[in-house]
């Protein structure tokens, strides 16, 4: 009998079974579930099962994300409905408005996702949580309903499919670029259904911020989860939290149904073009492009180390003229770090404009959307058509260094090179 | 459950995601109505206005892949979109169809051998589509759990089933 992945591990404890195995269906018991907005659409299902109570408030972690601050009145009456639900149910972590994160980010900088736990999210980058080492799996509105009533889930247990990374990347290349890569050669659908788990020396070296990123677009090639082992890295992340921390690791003859090797040696920068996160090319390739607009934000790449990438080329420069360079932070725990260190002026010195967190452009919501003849270079995680605004507009999907450097050439620049 | 349609065929090609189903600008509501006005705009504009109740959608690979958004086969559902056959689903766009009870069904190879217009026979049962050449493709069948939640009309009804007996 073969060892268990990490994903194995923690379906297994989750179920109170000693071993699972891929395709089997587990019925899971759920150690967190948070959501955004989201919970507004799994309330209509919530109330037609007819139960009146969550399973347990204190498992669960609401913010509002999406639309920060409300855009219409329709949705600022959303924003209501979940505040009065949280209130009524005795959700305690609900962060409001002012409070507020990107979901995925505020669970990840608040502590709130240890190791082995089964996490689940009303958002398709859950994935990103998984860099704790956690089993963290995005659902919809039905699905979030039945575990908020009754704190469990069905899972089927999926083949976990090994990405092995090794090497020193160029310089200004970081965990984006690689990720792009893996997905580029993968396809956006070359891991669907399985568990995808990070390991080589490369994901060792990355700190959280970057395995963040990784796990991140594992929602990209169509996992159900990314995961990387609670090392070290791990413990320190979560040491504010003074919980105590059980690191986790797949076992050495744990079964992975198939494992990409990439060596990543010299690697520079990738860019997704239009409109496939899988339609990879070298930045060389597409240097030059005119950019009209640039986004630095999401749950992918908007963390305080991202923005200090961006002021420290920014620092001195200007935009170029004729493209709006946007920086929306993931959290006003972000936000505030920016305003301390100074970051904020250099970005207005810059002539770029700095927003309250929000998700808003990355899905073409609000506060930032595009037109039909836009070209933008952006930070986020998809470019489908239509994603950020006018299913026209032509979305190129890059890492800080290069969104910031092309926002101050106008074009797509290799951030080497400036 | 319906077990057995007939109806017209709409195409659509891999890759598929939410973002073209229903775009991010509809979401702000939770009116299904919206959803399903906007649905597959990005591609064609037309297109919410031409379906009608008893279509069936054929695509490629990874059909529903991107957000975690139910709206999207919320839209599909309410414009009487009665199953959608192809290559492969995105795990969460399959598994908030199947919790509305709307029929996915993976048929590999099914794409390359229809027509948008043909009208084909799903039979739910046997695990069979019947083309208009009289060609028979089978499809996957689906893991015994998910059948129980489609057959029971839903994940909501098939949890207020469960309850029912208790409440006496
Ligand atoms: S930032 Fe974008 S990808 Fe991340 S949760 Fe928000 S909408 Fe989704």
């Amino acid at each position: 009998m073969p060892g268990l992945t990490i994903s194995e591990k923690i379906l297994a404890r989750a179920s109170h079974a000693e071993v699972v195995r891929p395709g089997q269906i587990i019925d899971g018991e759920v150690d967190l579930l948070y959501m955004h907005e989201m919970l507004a659409m799994a309330l209509l299902p919530f109330n037609e099962i007819g139960t009146t109570a969550v399973w347990d408030p204190n498992k669960i972690v609401v913010t509002l994300d999406h639309w920060v601050p409300p855009p219409t009145p329709e949705i600022a009456k959303m924003h209501q409905t979940i505040r009065d639900f949280c209130h009524k149910q005795g959700i305690q972590r609900f962060h409001d408005v002012g409070d507020h994160g990107i979901v995925h980010q505020l669970i990840a900088e608040r502590g709130y996702a240890h190791p082995g736990e089964l996490i689940i999210g009303s958002d398709s980058h859950t994935n990103m949580v998984g860099a704790v080492g956690a089993f963290a799996a995005g659902i919809g509105a039905t699905d979030t309903a039945a575990v908020m009533a009754s704190g469990r889930l069905w899972l089927r247990v999926p083949e976990t499919l090994r990405v092995d990374i090794r090497g020193t990347l160029s310089e200004r290349t970081t965990a984006k670029d690689v990720i792009l890569k893996v997905i580029g050669t993968t396809g956006d659908d070359g891991a669907r259904y399985a568990a995808v788990e990070f390991t080589g020396s490369t994901v060792k070296g990355f700190p959280m911020n970057e395995r963040f990123v990784l796990c991140n677009m594992t929602t990209e090639m169509g996992a159900k989860v990314g995961l990387i082992e609670a090392d070290q890295v791990t413990k320190q992340y979560l040491a504010h939290t003074g919980r105590p921390f059980h690191p986790i690791a797949s076992d050495e003859d744990a079964a992975f149904s198939k494992t990409f090797s990439f060596e990543v040696d010299g690697m520079g920068p990738q860019v997704a073009c239009p409109s496939n996160p899988a339609n990879l090319k070298p930045v060389e390739d597409v240097e030059g492009t005119k950019i009209d607009v640039a986004f630095l934000g999401s749950c992918t790449n908007a963390r305080i180390e991202d923005l200090r990438i961006a002021a420290g080329l920014l620092k001195g420069e200007r935009v170029a003229r004729g493209v709006r360079f946007q920086i929306t932070p993931a959290s006003q725990i972000i936000y505030r770090q920016a305003l301390k260190e100074g970051l904020i002026e250099i970005f207005m010195d810059a002539g770029a404009t700095f927003t309250s967190s929000t998700c808003g452009p990355c899905f073409g919501g609000h506060l930032g959307t595009l037109a039909g003849d836009e070209v933008c270079i952006s930070s986020t995680n998809r470019n489908y058509p239509g994603r950020m605004g006018s299913p026209q507009a032509q979305v190129y999907l890059a890492s800080p260094w290069t969104v910031t450097a092309s926002a101050i050439h106008g074009e797509i620049t290799d951030p080497r090179k400036v | 459950m319906q077990r057995h349609f007939r109806g017209r065929v709409w195409t659509f090609g891999d890759d598929i995601s939410t973002d073209h189903i229903i775009a991010g600008k509809y979401l702000g509501t939770t009116d299904p109505n919206v959803f399903a006005a906007h649905a597959f705009e990005a591609v064609n504009s037309a297109w919410a206005k031409g379906v009608q109740a008893g279509d069936l959608i054929v695509a490629g690979d990874n059909f529903g892949c991107g957000s975690s958004r139910e709206q999207a086969p919320i839209a599909l559902k309410t414009l009487g979109v009665s199953a959608i056959l192809a290559n492969s689903f995105a795990r969460i766009f399959f598994r908030n169809s199947i919790n509305l009870g709307l029929p996915v069904l993976e048929c590999p190879g099914l794409r390359r051998k229809v027509n948008a217009g043909d009208v084909i026979e799903v039979d739910m049962a046997k695990g069979e589509v019947h083309l208009p050449d009289g060609g028979v493709d089978r499809f996957n069948a689906l893991p015994p759990n998910v059948l129980e939640i489609l057959e029971a009309g839903g994940l909501v009804a098939k949890i207020r089933a469960e309850r029912a007996p208790r409440r006496t």
